[in-house]
């Protein structure tokens, strides 16, 4: 059976600082980030590239979604940085400021050349691209359909405002129009939306109300900058039980199909596709998570 | 012999008999009278009790060569009596006493050992012995017995049985008038509660009150009344207001202590027992300050109070009473100076006997009756027992303190560690030294999971209780586990057959000792 | 291979490892180890110093370790970039493929 990955809180761990990497992951966030790039300073690129990869390769925390932010596309450190972070086998690589089609085609181009290099299964890793500029966001849904190891796309809402000239505030009426054109694009390309961060870690209210924002607009996720914040952040994300009792049906109908062997399942009258059946997967995953027993679901 | 808990243990250790830890509520109970030495006399007329100085009043004492002195260890780290009244004994040429405080704080410049080396101390028993003085006593320092450490609660029984007896007792107090009424609860260098102190006034022979801050007859509050005080003395300075206690002990920002303290929370939360009317012992530092107000809160989101907390408090247990949350404060101790004040400001904040806390022979103490406690650790096993008294390299990192008596009391006992301090796992095979039999320890609480005692008498109703509120546990074994995953399995410390300390349960039986480090 | 320059690795912050890696042509490997665990790891940290040491063929250096009680593969990770900054080269990512 294919399980569902939640990606409701995306934790970052600096690779300059051994002690926030190994605490991280006893923290509840399903993505686990091993960051290469902006928390680490030029200097000690060389030793957080090994400090990650001897962690992901060799003592990656169970029950986490593993991924390895890596330095920009036309920096100095790319090259290395993606042979260190293919072959620690995290879940995902997530490349910062992707902008263009061709970009994420390339990236994608060399992680598989990497993986074939190192006689792994073609294909495994998945990528994440960080949309942080006004380029990155009109090409969205090109780069979101460019590679089928792209499962996600992630708003980063401080640069992206820097391109447009505009004032980040707490209310994020200025990111607005990025949040849903980056979901439109998510949801056509059938993969995955995390939001950005809010950024005030002494401000639970205000993080409250940017997660219900976040979740009513349709996202998957979000990324946070502190520990303190995922507890909250995944409490948006508990499904209602009438999600549940839905999503309990669809598997169920995809369990009668299977037995019955028919091509096609429908469910009152519509027909259930890969994405729903995904959805229903991840709504049961959530509620798991949030530790609602769910009777005969349960492992 | 072996004792319930698995510890190797000799019969005799030089005169000292050994009665063996033999598991939960196994203690005997002594048939005997409460001894003390108290005496229906004056030694000085009501008029001529305050003295001139520490030495006239020592000498006043009748203070000779081999006898016990005990101290209170309320201004901790900023004590300033401990090391004036020891130079004052040393100058007078006096030798071989029993050194006998509630516990030995960290005094440098000069330490205990300096009067150990110098022969004015040579036996040595209290809850803990922290510092330059445990190092010492882990590493060989030439005591004539080994040190004994007792919880709280069995050391007012031990002086109640004639095991403790003491010749002499210094209290220091913040305040106090010339005819020794006292307390520590007002004045510029207040610590809060007297409470360890109380049986020493009762059952020593001598009692001598120390203070700074001399007050007109009558001393009001009073926590140590002048009919068991012999002498007042007046000297410069009893301590370091900034060491005793500056402000209220802050919430902590270390994400992993405020996890671990959301979790100890939770489970209190989820249990059946928080309802109106519960009782709870959280203690100082970081996790359970932090756990105290995460507790706060569910108890005003429930709608209901708690009836009281016991024990040692802090400036976060005053402010839940403040918030209406908490009816009542029990304070045996206060660890910081909000908590010391707090006693005198409002009338349901009370200091009590810490005997009245923690003694399990008394008719009955406030632990038989909490619901909650929350404990830190060292180190836990498999078995669920607890190490609060040594690290992993055998060095002395904590005391006894009334860990081991709490958990015993309460209904529900939290033991909260991170899994990893460093490289050096929390959670093992089997802990250094046993302070703490598994047997009493209901959850474990890390970073990394919960694990509840599945031979714990409370273990069904709490398994239940979590499950339905959906708190995940693990096994204490899975705990062990990734800790060896990531630090590797530690290099057992080599001791020698010297035993530096013999560690009692809270019922006066040995549940472990500790063995001299052997050095390379 | 040779150690063509001094290096210095990591920091003395907790859970993490500072080592220096010096030359030391033609009198072999001289470890000190400083470590607040040393009594339980001594041994183990020496030995994966030394591992890496080899694994990079270098044969004569001097390594002066301040460990602050980090894990075993942090301190693998120091060691790793010590050696790569001290003989001037990359660190060889496919050394570990299957």
């Amino acid at each position: 059976m294919q399980t569902a990955k939640l990606k409701r809180t995306s934790l970052y761990a600096s690779g300059a600082n051994p002690i926030n990497m190994i605490q991280a992951a006893f923290y509840n966030e399903d993505c686990l980030v091993y960051d290469m790039e902006d928390s680490v300073p030029n200097a000690e690129k060389d030793t957080a590239r090994l400090l990650i990869y001897n962690t992901v390769r060799y003592h990656r925390p169970a029950n986490k979604y593993v991924i390895i932010r890596v330095n920009g596309i036309y920096s100095e450190y790319i090259d290395e940085d993606l042979e260190a972070a293919v072959r620690a086998r995290p879940d995902a690589i997530r490349i910062p400021k992707v902008e263009y089609r061709e970009e994420a085609v390339r990236i994608c181009q060399r992680i598989t050349e990497i993986e074939t290099e190192a006689g792994m299964e073609v294909g495994k890793i998945e990528v994440w691209c960080n949309i942080e500029s006004y380029l990155g966001l009109i090409n969205a849904y090109e780069i979101a359909t460019a590679d089928p190891r792209i499962v996600a796309l992630a708003l980063g809402a401080e640069d992206f405002t820097a391109s447009m000239k505009a004032h980040r505030t707490k209310a994020g009426m200025e990111i607005f129009y990025a949040r849903n054109m980056l979901l439109t694009a998510c949801r056509h390309a059938g993969i995955e939306a995390i939001d950005a961060v809010f950024s005030d870690i002494n401000d639970p209210e205000g993080l409250k109300e940017d997660t219900a924002l976040t979740r009513n607009l349709g996202f998957d996720g979000k990324t946070c900058v502190h520990p303190r914040q995922i507890d909250i952040v995944n409490s948006f994300f508990t499904p209602s039980e009438k999600e549940i009792k839905y999503a309990l049906r669809v598997l169920e109908a995809v369990e009668e199909g299977k037995r019955q062997k028919k091509g096609a399942v429908t469910l009152d009258g519509s027909m259930i596709d890969k994405p729903m059946e995904l959805r229903a997967r991840t709504t049961l995953a959530q509620a798991e998570a949030a530790g609602i027993a769910i009777g005969g679901m349960r492992k | 012999m072996i004792n319930a808990v698995g510890r190797e243990i000799p019969e005799k250790i030089g005169n000292y008999v050994v009665k063996p830890y033999a598991g939960p509520r196994e203690a005997i109970e002594a048939e005997q009278p409460v001894c003390s030495r108290r005496k229906p006399s004056k030694r000085a007329a009501a008029e001529n009790k305050l003295m001139p100085d520490l030495k006239s009043a020592i000498q006043a004492c009748g203070l000779k060569d081999g006898m016990t002195i005990s101290f209170h260890h309320s201004f901790r780290e900023g004590d300033k009596i401990i090391v004036q009244v020891l130079s004052c004994i040393k100058e007078l040429g006096i030798k071989g006493l029993r050194f006998a405080p509630s516990a030995v704080v960290n005094i440098k410049n000069p330490s205990i050992v300096d009067f150990v080396k110098d022969g004015t101390i040579n036996r040595i028993q209290a809850s803990g012995i922290c510092g330059e003085l445990g190092d010492a006593v882990v590493d060989g320092l030439e005591l004539s017995e080994p040190v004994i450490l007792r919880p709280h609660g069995a050391r007012p029984h031990a002086i109640e049985t004639g095991d403790l007896s003491i010749d002499v007792a210094f209290i220091g107090a913040s305040a106090a008038d010339d005819f020794g009424n006292c307390t520590g609860q007002i004045g510029p260098n207040a610590c809060g509660s007297l409470g360890y102190s109380f049986i020493d006034s009762t059952n020593a022979e001598n009692v001598v009150v120390i203070t700074d801050n001399i007050v007109p007859f009558p001393c009001v509050p009073t926590s140590i009344s002048q009919m068991y005080v012999d002498y007042v003395v007046k000297v410069d300075e009893i301590g370091d207001p900034k060491k005793i206690g500056a402000g209220a002990t802050r919430m902590t920002k270390n994400p992993r202590d405020l996890l671990i303290a959301q979790r100890c929370a939770d489970i209190m939360a989820a249990s059946r027992l928080f309802k109106d009317g519960y009782s709870f012992q959280t203690g100082a530092g970081a996790i359970p300050v932090a756990c105290t107000n995460y507790l706060a809160d569910y108890t005003e989101q429930a709608g209901i109070q708690a009836s009281f907390a016991l024990g040692g408090m802090t400036g976060a247990i005053v402010e839940m009473h403040k918030r209406g949350l908490l009816r009542s404060m029990l304070c045996s101790q206060s660890f910081d100076a909000v908590a010391a004040r707090a006693i005198a400001e409002y009338p349901n904040i009370v200091e009590i006997d810490n005997s009245m806390y923690a003694n399990m022979f008394n008719k009955s103490c406030a632990l038989d009756k909490l619901n909650f406690g929350v404990l830190g650790a060292l180190e836990v096993d498999t078995d669920f027992n607890i190490n609060i008294l040594t690290g992993s390299s055998g060095e002395m990192m904590g005391g006894l303190g009334g860990g081991p008596d709490v958990a015993d009391g309460a209904d529900i006992s939290i033991v909260t560690l991170p899994i990893i301090r460093g490289r050096i796992p929390s959670v093992v095979d089997k802990v250094f030294t046993c302070c703490t039999p598994g047997s009493s320890v209901a959850v474990v609480v890390t970073e990394a999971g919960i694990a509840l005692n599945p031979k714990h008498k409370n273990y069904e109703m709490l398994k239940e209780d979590l499950d339905a509120a959906g708190i995940k546990t693990v096994s204490i074994e899975y705990l062990r586990d990734m800790a060896y995953s990531l630090t590797g399995v530690p290099k057992p410390v080599e001791t020698t057959d010297k035993i530096t300390c013999i560690v009692e349960y809270r019922d006066g039986t040995v549940i472990d000792v500790i063995r001299q480090i052997k050095r390379d | 291979m040779e150690i063509k320059q001094a290096a210095i690795v990591g920091t003395l912050e907790s859970s993490d490892i500072q080592i220096s890696l010096l030359p030391n042509p033609g009198k072999g490997l001289e470890i000190q180890l400083q470590s607040v665990v040393k009594v339980q790891y001594g041994d183990a940290i020496v030995a994966t110093i030394t591992e890496v040491l080899e694994s990079f063929g270098i044969t004569d250096a001097i390594v002066d370790a301040a460990d602050r009680g980090a894990l075993d593969w942090v301190i693998r990770a120091r060691m790793q970039a010590a050696c790569c900054r001290a003989t001037g080269t990359k660190f060889n990512w496919k050394g570990e493929d299957q």
